[in-house]
């Protein structure tokens, strides 16, 4: 019998260790999976890779991870956050800048087995012919910087060879799930979400809602069950704003 | 000496070239107005890189859904025929060439159409998703401060930022003018109201034409 459902966030996400490279979905505060980046907080994983879209929103989700310095490098599109600039001018967290688009394909690839693809995205700046600083050190000056990428002309347009990510570990957050791991989200908490269980060896995902004694309808799942390793029911972390209002309802 | 649209202005005057059935992509900043301007008689549905496509407004204090932010990641609403979808799907719209405009913020725009947008070396980057816009979208449009805010002008001979993209930029709105890019060269077609050509050239390094250049559509 198949049962993806793991008793609690500390059972789900007892597979993620210190160094792995970690895929986080979520967009602003939408699909982040706070209760299982608090989990590995709580055993005290370090060292990580993360992959997201940004470096966090407010104190907690990615901004604690940076915060509590357990990020070592981050692959991101736009950080954002003003605790990741203080580490990364200081030298303390390395950054693989990444547009967006390539950053979903890159995951999108690593899930797939796309072995590499070409894209226009950045033809002609420094993220494909490098120069951007990855790493600066302790004097202030950039150490290392990002390395130019191959381009090809292909049908008269310049293109840049982009390389999959396949971490070892994904972070999700889903709307609904069932035990065979088939998992729907709602509405922008989508985004990376799906994109980073797929290209992830092992995908956790936080549910707002998950009975074991019911499935979801095939043509309603957006994530199939094999792209999902565990996955947890949990209430989601809302933001204060709603927080307030149910306070006052 | 007039200094042209105001804010409000400005963002009316572009949305009076968005046309009915489009689909654009507005980014953060300056583009972010645009939508509040769109004449009531058409229908444009926006899209949010981080995974909608037809964006309202921002939702009102007590109508915010955790589910639905949007790229500048405000609580949204959505509008009548919106549509959800992951990041790839996203990202498909819009280097697949299925927008219709992409409408973005600008620190420099250069003489054949390169467009510098999303970092100040030394400062703190974060591309988005603006390079990918700037290859995709048949329509890309600039909208700025004619100069910045210690008076350098902003549309210049060569970029002196790094580039979002090279010869990308179709259109650039200012509080000043409205340039077309026409065969890879800047034309000077609209004044905003009591702005006269010499204020705009004073206040621009790159070369462009006044004369001939038909507005590009």
């Amino acid at each position: 019998m198949i049962n993806k459902i793991a008793a609690d966030v500390a059972e789900a996400t007892a597979a993620v260790r210190s160094g792995d490279s970690v895929a986080i979905g979520g967009f602003g505060r939408a699909g982040i999976p706070f209760n299982l980046i608090d989990a590995i907080c709580d055993r005290d994983v370090t060292d990580l890779h993360v992959i997201s879209n940004n470096a966090g929103k407010d104190d907690d989700g990615i901004a604690r991870l940076v915060r509590e310095r357990r990020v070592r490098k981050l692959t991101c599109t736009f950080p954002g956050h003003p605790e990741f600039f203080k580490q990364y001018l200081g030298g303390d967290v390395e950054l693989e800048l990444v547009p967006q688009g390539t950053l979903a394909e890159r995951l999108r690839a690593g899930g797939s087995g796309i072995a590499a693809f070409y894209t226009p995205t950045a033809a002609g700046t420094i993220l494909a012919e490098g120069g951007l600083a990855a790493r600066y050190g302790p004097d202030g000056e950039p150490a290392q910087q990002l390395p130019g990428k191959e381009t090809r002309e292909i049908d008269g347009t310049e293109y840049v060879l982009e390389y999959p990510l396949k971490p070892d570990v994904a972070l999700i957050k889903a709307d609904r799930g069932d035990r065979y791991g088939n998992l729907r989200f709602r509405l922008s908490a989508r985004n990376f979400n799906p994109l980073a269980a797929m290209a992830a060896k092992t995908a956790i995902a936080e549910v707002r809602d998950a009975d074991p004694d019911v499935v979801l309808d095939p043509d309603d799942i957006h994530l199939p069950g094999p792209f999902v390793a565990h996955l947890v029911r949990v209430a989601p972390r809302l933001d204060k704003v709603f927080a307030e209002r149910e306070a006052r309802a | 000496m007039t200094t042209g649209y105001d804010t409000a202005g400005l963002a009316a005057r572009v949305a009076a070239d968005l046309r009915d059935g489009w689909y654009v992509n507005l980014g953060l900043g300056m583009p972010t107005a645009v939508a509040a301007h769109v004449a009531p008689d058409i229908e444009v549905m926006f899209h949010s890189e981080n995974g909608l496509m037809g964006i309202g407004a921002v939702a009102e204090p007590g109508q915010e859904d955790p589910d639905l932010c949007d790229a500048g990641k405000h609580y949204t609403t959505l509008r009548t025929g919106a549509a959800a979808f992951d990041s790839s799907t996203s990202f498909a719209l819009v280097r697949g060439g299925h927008l219709d405009a992409a409408i973005l913020g600008g620190l420099q725009v250069g003489e054949t159409g390169d467009l510098a947008n999303w970092y100040v070396p030394g400062g703190q980057p974060g591309v988005g998703g603006a390079m990918d816009l700037v290859v995709g979208s048949p329509r890309v449009w600039v909208v700025m401060r004619h100069t910045d805010h210690a008076g350098r002008p902003k549309v210049v001979d060569a970029c002196t930022f790094p580039v979002t993209g090279r010869g990308c930029v179709d259109r650039v709105y200012t509080n000043l003018c409205v340039f077309d890019l026409v065969d890879g060269a800047l034309v000077l077609t609209d004044l905003a109201p009591g702005v006269s050509t010499d204020q705009v050239r004073a206040a621009t390094t790159a070369k462009f034409d006044t004369t001939g250049g038909t507005p590009w559509k």
